[in-house]
């Protein structure tokens, strides 16, 4: 590559990495083990990772059957669904937030109903976390499953078929297989991203102590809350910073090991 | 980000209006001129909104940015990390004693608010006092007890050993009201002042509620780029005329 380049590849990588070195110079290193054990970043991250597992359980459910109806399907409405399902990725959050409390809020269009008819509540609850993370989390997974599989091609599958194997088994020991490495791509940053999620978490499902406040709303709460000092703040922030570089190392290792 | 935004549109609001007042008026010696910049509590939104706007038309030559309202620790959190602001009001003394450093001079106290509860239209659960706040099924949404409204609540409710279990704690008194005008959630802590600007919500008096009231205090930044402008918007502000704007949305005297 041309040398110049160097520069504004410098630029790049610094932009994204030096704000973390801020907050890592900023942070009062001898309270922050104090800061990381406490009940409350306890309970806060232990409540983000189990909603972002069930939120990326919900997306694995739903996300790799729609990747493969978009897969399938002709240009036209391919595009259509892709465009649709990508919405969420390009809409702020908060956007979704709001349009989630429009439709299963309690004077929601399907809220009311779950309200009057099963007296199901969904926001303010852990299901509304959930679903929150799935909402902005689901293209990711949709989009990395979709690529897989257009890049794989059908060609195994139809020769799977025409040697007699059902649908199921053309799914289950031929399609899955091969999109493998992108499914695990997919999910890894579903999981991610359901991890961060803050914006429609916070309209939706609001922000209470151990059954919605996850650590980004922790964080907030903490960081806008604290007045002059941001200690615990910096602390849980350093936590998701670090419980996130795990989760993309962990990506990375999978990707590279041999037979994968 | 909300600072971020306020420095943008306070350059631009500036930039059209220095080209516009060049063209047309000209400025009287000794006359208030430049930018004026206010962060000021959630609960100040309508009532601040007015006096800027009285303020406003009384000296054509200041241009006030559009005012930042949040929750007072939010916005104490941005002046700390250099938000360009040349007059904070918070609601309440700690929150404002936070920032002292960087005041010039003591914030001085300038209006008083207290809580009610409100419910939706028509009062459907029939909440009538305090206490009804912690029976099972009323939907309850409170201020974090980090932000002046919940400390305030909090004050309130352990005076009178309430126990209850917030269905959500957030950030600032109007998304509490929100929640409640949305009808998501039965039953809120806000201010008096609140119940009177908002639509589609029903006040409840608390009698206990004088027990535990907020100071709202107003101070003059260090680092204001503006004093001038800044302290004659706090003498507006403290001034008849403005205690009676303020007393219009339900505040009392501090």
């Amino acid at each position: 590559m041309p040398r110049l380049l160097y520069i504004p590849a410098a630029v790049g990588f610094a932009l994204l990495v030096l704000p973390l070195v801020g907050l890592v110079a900023r942070a009062d290193w001898p309270r922050v083990p104090a800061a990381i054990v406490s009940a409350e970043a306890l309970s806060a991250l232990g409540l983000s990772l189990q909603t972002a597992l069930s939120a990326t359980a919900l997306c694995l459910i739903v996300g790799v059957p729609l990747a493969l109806v978009i897969a399938r399907s002709g240009p036209r409405l391919a595009g259509l669904l892709r465009a649709l399902t990508t919405l969420p990725l390009v809409m702020p959050p908060l956007v979704g937030g709001i349009a989630l409390l429009y439709l299963l809020g309690r004077n929601g269009l399907v809220g009311g109903f779950l309200e009057l008819t099963f007296g199901i509540h969904i926001p303010f609850t852990t299901a509304a976390v959930v679903i929150a993370q799935s909402f902005v989390a689901l293209p990711f997974l949709v989009i990395a499953v979709e690529g897989a599989l257009r890049t794989a091609g059908t060609g195994f599958e139809t020769v799977a078929a025409t040697l007699g194997a059902g649908r199921w088994t053309v799914f289950r020991r031929v399609t899955l297989p091969t999109i493998l490495p992108g499914l695990l791509a997919g999910t890894v940053l579903c999981f991610a991203r359901a991890l961060g999620e803050f914006g429609a978490t916070a309209l939706f499902a609001g922000n209470a102590a151990g059954i919605t406040r996850t650590m980004p709303l922790a964080i907030y709460t903490a960081f806008n809350g604290a007045g002059a000092t941001q200690d615990s703040a910096i602390a849980l922030s350093l936590l998701l910073v670090v419980v996130g570089i795990i989760i993309l190392l962990l990506l990375r290792s999978w990707r590279t090991t041999p037979g994968m | 980000m909300a600072a971020a935004l306020a420095v943008v549109s306070a350059l631009t609001l500036s930039g059209c209006s220095s080209s516009v007042s060049g063209s047309t008026a000209s400025t009287q010696p000794g006359e208030l001129q430049g930018t004026l910049t206010i962060f000021a509590a959630a609960s100040l939104t309508e009532s601040f909104t007015e006096l800027a706007a009285i303020f406003g038309s009384d000296h054509p030559d200041v241009t006030i940015a559009p005012i930042s309202f949040d929750g007072s620790t939010t916005l104490a959190t941005q002046i700390r990390e250099g938000a360009p602001a040349d007059i904070f009001a918070a609601a309440d003394g700690a929150t404002m004693r936070s920032v002292s450093d960087l005041l010039d001079g003591e914030a001085i106290p300038f209006a008083s608010n207290s809580l009610q509860i409100a419910v939706q239209p028509g009062n459907p659960l029939n909440i009538s006092e305090l206490a009804d706040l912690s029976a099972p099924g009323v939907q309850l949404v409170l201020c974090a007890p980090q932000v002046p409204c919940g400390a305030t609540a909090q004050t309130l409710l352990d005076r009178e050993k309430i126990v209850v279990t917030p269905a959500s704690e957030e950030l600032n008194v109007k998304a509490v009201l929100t929640k409640v005008q949305l009808g998501e959630a039965d039953a809120g802590l806000v201010y008096v002042t609140d119940i009177a600007a908002a639509e589609a919500v029903e006040g409840i008096n608390i009698p206990e509620a004088d027990e535990a009231k907020s100071t709202y205090p107003l101070g003059i930044l260090e680092s204001s780029a503006n004093p001038i402008v800044a302290e004659a918007f706090r003498d507006f502000v403290v001034s008849d005329r403005g205690q009676s704007v303020l007393s219009r949305y339900g505040f009392g005297r501090s």
